[in-house]
């Protein structure tokens, strides 16, 4: 390691999340320690009350944009950033909290606040490419440490990060996993979801749940149709698309055709 | 100088986005407020019309540092409602991953949260410059509760393998004895924790805390137990909403939950579990918890570092006694039926009791749900410690008394995440 008045400031912000993206930079307790010594740990609250104002070289931002004064204050995010990078669905995608978006949002605070007139609230949650430019989006509710990892290290060394974005289906024929689909008739986004987890669900005898979001250029409709012949009803098509990025285009154009129709009885 | 506002905007190293204000007027703390401005989280609405078995996936996202807490009071409610029960081996691998999770979420505060505040640094990064060996210790120690997670949740944070009646894959004998020689290091290093943090500088400061935790008959609580406290509660979870309420207090900008009948604040979590509770420790846990200087009952708050590491060694010690003692069971969940009814469950969170109630729908489809996180029902109690503890500080300069009051709310290792599905947002950002 060479002088550190080149290593580059690192700053962790939090918009509407669990922090559980934030928290996967402490969970790589083998790597924390070096990362501090590559990177100067400048703003991350969760970590440090220690605060170095000013400009930052890379920002990891987390969450979604669900109040006014957030997406004010992202635009100053953006403005004090030199790389700015997405982690996480709720940051790529707007997240569970998008789950909003199809419904009416003073109903929601009416059900879980005693005095929704309280509550300050936008209508939708939004992903922050919606509200600034983003450098990168790493994928993910959560997002993989190992990713994170090889993220920061390929920005800190000025290359693309190697994050793949074909289907969790590549992922299992890659682990040598048996399709859950075929042996076992089991309801999975594994063909339109983002690679990235290493076929988490599908190695323990479940259907991938979509955390990653949709993979590139997804082809939906044939997995519906094929879920569909397995016996899945119009609400449980509806559900299974609109989970943790229930915003992102493919999945809610998907789950918005079927949502319709049940919101028809 | 006696009268002075000590406002801190953004408070660090906890979960979750948090402000505090205290006021001092004559020499006396008139008044201190939690203030909470993350942005509202709306998961009891999320769940109106979802099926039952979403339910551990979905309420995990409430929390990145405590979701098997909420996984587990989920299946515990909704199997209430089921009628079943589970397999003793399924039951102890229930325990098993919640052993992860309080070894992740106590080590965590520990090292990296609580620590710094006691030795005089920013964080445990910072903490690392001086005290590498310490802070690796604390980070290899938090790394074996992750193991735990990771093996038999598949990933630390929002574990995929809970479900409704049990998991979806159970492990193999030989792949949890594949964690016994780290866990059998930790062990030594939890040891380690509980003397270290004994040598600590507290405070001297004591209040008479009515504390609330699950008791079970013959374990030191995690999933099952009756809700007692040291005023003579013993209540099955059932009947929580009919003695605690959550309550608005003028001028403040949270929810605050209290005794329905006296108004009292009450306080969960690590004290109030082991002060409860001590008698179901490990001996292995009891006696280094005595020899670092702790009574049985433990009211000093300053003194939840101790009483966490405590709860490491017995996590850590509880995880090589099951996985020793596990077989591995024919099926990895009971079959359920869907069914019309109401159930509710409270287990402990690393951060104190978590409440759940859900009313399903003859389809399986959830009608109503209700979540009560240990940070919510901790919020007045953190208030009145500052009132009461901060008045003895007033002689110290601003910054260390801004650290002073930063450190008595660390005390709790308050989730702000969590607590915010739930928590009025504070209105006046300023």
């Amino acid at each position: 390691m060479t002088g550190r008045q080149i290593r580059p400031r690192l700053a962790v912000w939090k918009f509407a999340s669990c922090d559980g993206c934030q928290l996967s930079l402490l969970d790589c307790e083998d790597e924390i320690l070096g990362l501090a010594e590559a990177v100067e740990i400048a703003y991350f609250p969760e970590a440090t009350r220690a605060e170095i104002s000013g400009h930052y070289d890379i920002s990891l931002v987390e969450g979604s944009i669900t109040t006014a004064h957030d997406a004010v204050r992202i635009h100053e995010v953006r403005r004090r950033s030199t790389k700015l990078i997405v982690i996480g669905a709720c940051a790529t995608s707007g997240g569970i909290q998008a789950l909003r978006n199809f419904s009416d949002v003073t109903e929601y605070a009416r059900i879980v606040y005693a005095r929704p007139e309280y509550i300050e609230t936008l209508s939708t949650s939004t992903p922050i490419a919606d509200h600034v430019r983003v450098d990168f989006e790493l994928r993910g509710c959560p997002i993989n440490k190992r990713q994170l990892v090889e993220m920061l290290g390929a920005f800190i060394a000025g290359r693309r990060p190697a994050t793949p974005a074909h289907s969790v289906c590549v992922e299992c024929k890659l682990k040598g996993v048996a399709c859950v689909m075929v042996a076992h008739g089991a309801p999975c986004l594994g063909p339109v979801t983002h690679a990235g987890c290493g076929a988490l669900c599908p190695s323990y005898n479940r259907g991938c749940y979509g955390c990653f979001g949709p993979k590139e250029t997804p082809n939906a409709p044939a997995l519906s149709a094929r879920l569909s012949e397995l016996g899945m009803d119009q609400r449980g098509l509806a559900r299974l698309y609109s989970t943790f990025n229930a915003n992102a285009d493919a999945f809610r154009q998907e789950s918005e055709k079927y949502d319709q129709q049940d919101g028809q009885d | 100088m006696t009268s002075k506002t000590v406002k801190i905007d953004v408070l660090a190293r906890v979960e979750g986005e948090g402000g505090l204000k205290v006021t001092i007027r004559d020499g006396l703390v008139r008044s201190a407020e939690l203030n909470i401005f993350e942005p509202p989280r709306f998961f009891e609405a999320f769940l109106r019309g979802r099926h039952f078995d979403e339910t551990p996936d979905i309420v995990a996202r409430i929390c990145g540092i405590c979701p098997v807490a909420y996984q587990m009071s989920a299946v515990h409610a909704l199997e209430n409602i089921f009628d079943v029960s589970l397999s003793p081996q399924l039951r102890a691998l229930r325990r098993l991953l919640y052993c992860g999770e309080w070894i992740e979420s106590h080590v965590l505060h520990i090292y990296m949260l609580h620590a710094p505040d006691f030795l005089g640094y920013a964080g445990g990064v910072e903490m690392a410059r001086d005290h590498g060996d310490l802070v690796r210790q604390g980070l290899q120690l938090k790394k074996v509760g992750n193991q735990i997670l990771t093996l038999l949740g598949g990933r630390e944070i929002h574990p995929i393998n809970v479900r409704v009646g049990g998991f979806y894959r159970t492990p193999l004998k030989k792949e949890l004895l594949t964690l016994k020689e780290n866990l059998k290091w930790a062990r030594e290093a939890a040891l380690a924790t509980v003397r270290w943090t004994g040598t600590l500088d507290f405070p001297d400061r004591e209040r008479d805390y009515t504390f609330v935790a699950l008791r079970h008959e013959d374990e030191y609580p995690f999933n099952e137990g009756r809700i007692v406290s040291n005023c003579g509660l013993d209540i099955a979870a059932g009947d929580y909403e009919n003695h605690f309420e959550e309550k608005h207090v003028p001028q403040s900008t949270a929810l605050h939950s209290r005794f329905r009948d006296s108004g009292a604040a009450y306080l969960v979590g690590p004290l109030a579990r082991y002060s409860l509770n001590f008698d179901r420790l490990s001996v292995l846990a009891q006696e280094a918890a005595l020899e670092a200087g702790l009574d049985r009952t433990c009211r000093n708050p300053y003194r939840s570092i101790v009483v966490r590491a405590v709860e490491t060694l017995y996590a850590v010690d509880e995880a090589l006694r099951i996985i020793e003692n596990y077989q591995e069971p024919k099926s990895s969940f009971v079959p359920v039926e869907p069914r019309k009814g109401e159930g509710c469950a409270a287990t402990e969170a690393p951060r104190g009791l978590l409440y759940h109630r859900y009313r399903l729908e003859s389809d399986g489809a959830i009608a109503e749900a209700q979540i009560v996180p240990p940070t919510s029902q901790n919020q007045a109690c953190i208030e009145e410690d500052l009132v009461e503890f901060i008045g003895g500080f007033l002689d110290l300069s601003d910054e260390a008394l801004r650290h002073r009051c930063e450190q008595t709310v660390r005390n709790y290792d308050p989730c702000i995440s969590c607590a915010t599905h739930f928590l009025r947002l504070d209105i006046d950002r300023g």
